[in-house]
């Protein structure tokens, strides 16, 4: 039976079979639609990429504001346009190892301190000139300065030195951090000649596309790049384009009438409806994103670690899961880390108990209600999250006073300045990066106000240590100490959910961001 | 008898450009009460207060605002917008393209609406109380009272979805040819159609019928003028001041008013771009917008005031 699949699935892939044909066979032989369809991209990715064609993406997250300087890329839009131009030092592969771009080689010393990194030959930049090591050093030196607004710019000032010599650049950081090659494929570190000093919106880097139409806001277009160095692997549609569409019904009808082949962002409570239409693949994958309720452990009342812990104990976070997120998520467990991380460590799994929530709520001493903070903004269902987390709590005891803010400025107004409110993460590619990001004491988007000396020297003892099996222990105790003393509250971790329409091959499922980590439209192709 | 009308248009566009200055003062003085500033919109959740510095440091926000006034309303006379804050773009070039565009769009809009809704006015006239004037009024009515999202997303389920007629989304671009264009734009073009369509063409119905009560009109049916020409001929003509008003209203309308139908069909217009600058508090960006709405809302009422005085010469002759 599987045979005969295999066979068909193969005459799909080289055009001898429709594909509406194959399914309606693996239908008769009783298997499921989404299996089959999965045997189809496996078979079309047999069959080898199909070059030609336009591939389009219906993004939400474009603003006419947007710029193409790497260091001002902040929205999903400049995001999944910057890895069609840009190249990158070194990217995270989907199976959550390093894979080296434009550098060949990375090589540490025994201290963590000092990283070299050997230049691949040949490959060249838009305009026809070569990358050299000058132009690595000098991009690592625009998103490490001071000054600089790059959004990098937090990692970025560990770097001591940036030395470029021959074909090499020689780092050396302020402290050990056995990270570093990870920190380098931040999404904002796209290589441009002389690092873009000169004019760092000019849009050239050396990846698969050249950017042709740049109109921030309405549209991005990029067309293949000739001389792109792995063209077998990357670039392979004659064009790419990306239309802004931050409206979530326009985007879905815009995928279902065919004017785009792929979007991202399908919001869950759709997503059952959207995958009866034909054509349409659902493409959802876990990630390191997650929605937070935050309090500041340095201001009453949340400074009493009993009514924390009170707090944490009364949020039904399989419930929150099961109706906000129609199940297109996991569980947190009040950690920022999940599965997706290299180094994750299982913790066991914090569940709703009204009693002994009670137990910690009288325990701390506090009466009256508590002001939480929301906004359609903080999350999508952020504000129906709030009144789901209302009820739980009320059956503790604890009094929820639900506050919804205006969407526009809760970033300046309410988040990381108001005591307890609700917010997102990304996540980040690594443990360290999340933690030194959102948890040292020093950070500036501390926004669980968590300063703790003993966290900070942990962070810093498991930077340093090259020892894996150490690290995990490491971060096995800091995960512990954050979840149970943090003023983190983690209910879910989301999945990132894009859709993409007939015809869309090469799909690489990515644990690190939508979008097989932006490259869906440097990586798919159109069957023919 | 041109001496009047001359005297009467200059009074007008003399007021018009006293009231547009005034309306600068109000849209600069309203941009500096928003919460906030724009580097820190700018910069958002990533924020940090080096960077914040330095960011305001670099776009001149440490001067004080009548100096910043000043500085820009020299630089609108010179015909010079200034560049986006958060883009470092030239204004006026990123708004030429999108002022054209919505032009475009209010243009296909109205050469559709205006005919319809003075056309089915005049009918519905001449039917009056019947069952075609009331099935007219009902339609139209219903077509106004839905909000323009539903309005446009019924559209896009049906002709777009279900049958692919038209494309979902109406992304146009230089250089695209004006068959696809239009296209493009049918319809968002038809969605503001629906909107505007009622109002203009109750104003018509009524203005007529207004009229229809006097004694002249009485007199041309005792003449025994067929319905038709009794409103062609003598109703239509002295009713056509307050048509002309709502009909610049509406123009105006479909110039300043299409925020909603622009971002539903992702249509790259005046009205997209206004909100996201509003959202970074990209103060320059704003003003420029708001001035250039102004500007077109007071010409437009211009026109029609001096259209209502050419048609009826009462007007010239104040008592």
């Amino acid at each position: 039976m599987s045979n005969e699949l295999d066979y068909l699935s193969r005459r799909v892939a080289a055009g001898k079979l429709s594909r509406r044909d194959f399914l309606g066979r693996a239908a008769a032989l009783g298997i499921s639609a989404p299996f089959a369809n999965s045997l189809l991209s496996s078979a079309a990715r047999a069959a080898g990429p199909v070059k030609g064609g336009t591939l389009k993406a219906g993004l939400v997250g474009g603003e006419s504001t947007n710029s193409l300087d790497p260091a001002l890329m902040m929205t999903q839009v400049p995001f999944a346009f910057g890895k069609c131009w840009g190249e990158m030092i070194v990217e995270l592969s989907p199976d959550g190892k390093l894979e080296n771009r434009i550098a060949e080689e990375i090589g540490a010393s025994d201290d963590a301190k000092t990283w070299t990194l050997k230049i691949r030959d040949g490959i060249e930049f838009h305009n026809g000139k070569t990358v050299t090591a000058e132009d690595v050093a000098a991009t690592l030196e625009r998103h490490s300065d001071e000054k600089s607004k790059s959004g990098a710019l937090g990692y970025m000032k560990g770097i001591d030195t940036i030395k470029a010599s021959g074909k090499e650049v020689v780092l050396t950081l302020k402290e050990p951090n056995a990270d570093l090659p990870y920190l380098l494929s931040d999404y904002h570190l796209i290589v441009q000649p002389n690092g873009g000093k000169d004019k760092p919106d000019a849009g050239i880097s050396a990846g698969p596309y050249k950017v042709k139409v740049n109109e921030p806001g309405v549209r991005h277009v990029g067309e293949r790049f000739a001389n792109y160095w792995q063209g077998d692997k990357m670039g392979h549609a004659d064009q790419v384009e990306v239309v802004v569409i931050n409206d979530a019904t326009a985007r879905t009808a815009a995928l279902q009438g065919g004017q785009v082949n792929m979007i991202n962002r399908v919001e869950p409570k759709i997503v059952d409806l959207i995958k009866r239409v034909p054509g349409v693949t659902i493409r959802n994958h876990s990630g390191p994103g997650h929605y937070v309720f935050i309090m500041h452990c340095n201001t009453a009342p949340f400074d009493n670690n009993d009514l924390r812990m009170a707090l944490k104990l009364a949020i039904n976070r399989e419930e929150m899961l099961n109706k906000v997120l129609r199940g297109y998520g996991s569980l947190g467990n009040d950690f920022p880390i999940n599965a997706s991380y290299p180094l994750f460590t299982e913790i066991e799994q914090r569940k709703y108990d009204p009693d002994k929530a009670k137990f910690h709520y009288k325990k701390s001493g506090h009466d009256g209600s508590i002001l939480l903070r929301t906004s359609d903004v903080a999350f999508p269902g952020a504000v129906d999250a709030a009144q789901l987390y209302q009820q739980s709590a009320a059956k503790a005891g604890i009094k929820l006073e639900i506050k919804r803010e205006p969407g526009d400025g809760y970033w300046n107004e309410v988040w990381n300045k108001q005591p307890f409110c609700a917010s997102y993460w990304g996540g980040r590619s690594t443990q360290d990066q999340m933690y030194s990001t959102a948890y040292l004491s020093s950070a500036d988007w501390n926004d669980t106000r968590f300063k703790r000396p003993d966290f900070d020297k942990m962070v810093l003892a498991a930077r340093a240590e090259l020892d894996e099996a150490k690290r995990k222990q490491m971060y096995h105790d800091m995960a512990v100490m954050v979840r149970d003393e943090g003023g983190l509250i983690l209910p879910m971790f989301n999945q990132f959910i894009d859709a993409t329409g007939a015809k869309v091959a090469g799909w690489v499922d990515d644990p690190h961001q939508e979008l097989c980590n932006g490259y869906a439209l440097a990586k798919c192709w159109l069957e023919a | 008898m041109s001496s009047p009308i001359v005297k009467l248009m200059a009074q007008r566009i003399a007021l018009g450009i006293l009231l547009l200055l005034a309306v600068s003062v109000l849209i600069f003085a309203g941009t500096q009460i928003l919460p906030g500033d724009v580097a820190q919109a700018i910069l958002g959740q990533s924020a940090t207060p080096e960077s914040l510095a330095n960011l305001r440091e670099q776009l001149g926000l440490n001067q004080p605002a009548y100096i910043r006034y000043f500085h820009w309303l020299g630089g609108v006379l010179t015909g010079d917008l200034g560049t986006a804050m958060s883009s470092g773009q030239d204004i006026a070039t990123s708004i030429k393209d999108r002022l054209w565009n919505t032009l475009f769009l209010a243009f296909w809009a109205a050469i559709v609406a205006i005919p319809l809704a003075i056309t089915l006015g005049l009918i519905a006239v001449r039917y009056r109380n019947g069952w075609i004037d009331k099935l007219i009024s009902g339609l139209a009515l219903a077509s106004t009272s839905f909000p323009e999202f539903f309005i446009g997303y019924l559209l896009v389920f049906y002709f777009a979805v279900q049958h692919q007629w038209f494309p979902a989304i109406s992304t146009v671009y230089e250089g695209m040819p004006p068959g696809e264009r239009i296209q493009a734009i049918a319809l968002p073009a038809a969605a503001l159609t629906l909107v505007v369509l009622a109002h203009m063409m109750r104003m018509t119905r009524a203005a007529i019928l207004n009229v229809m009560q006097s004694a002249y009109v009485e007199t041309a049916e005792l003449k025994g003028l067929s319905a038709f020409a009794v409103i062609r001929k003598h109703a239509f003509p002295n009713a056509i001041a307050p048509i002309i008003n709502v009909v610049m209203l509406n123009l105006a309308y479909l110039v300043v008013g299409v925020v909603v139908v622009e971002v539903i069909f992702v249509y790259p217009g005046m009205g997209q771009y206004l909100v996201d600058h509003v959202t970074k508090r990209d103060v320059p960006v704003v003003q420029a917008v708001g001035l250039i709405f102004a500007a077109v809302y007071i010409s437009l009422n211009i026109i029609a005031d001096i259209a209502a005085i050419v048609a009826n010469p009462r007007l010239r002759h104040p008592k």
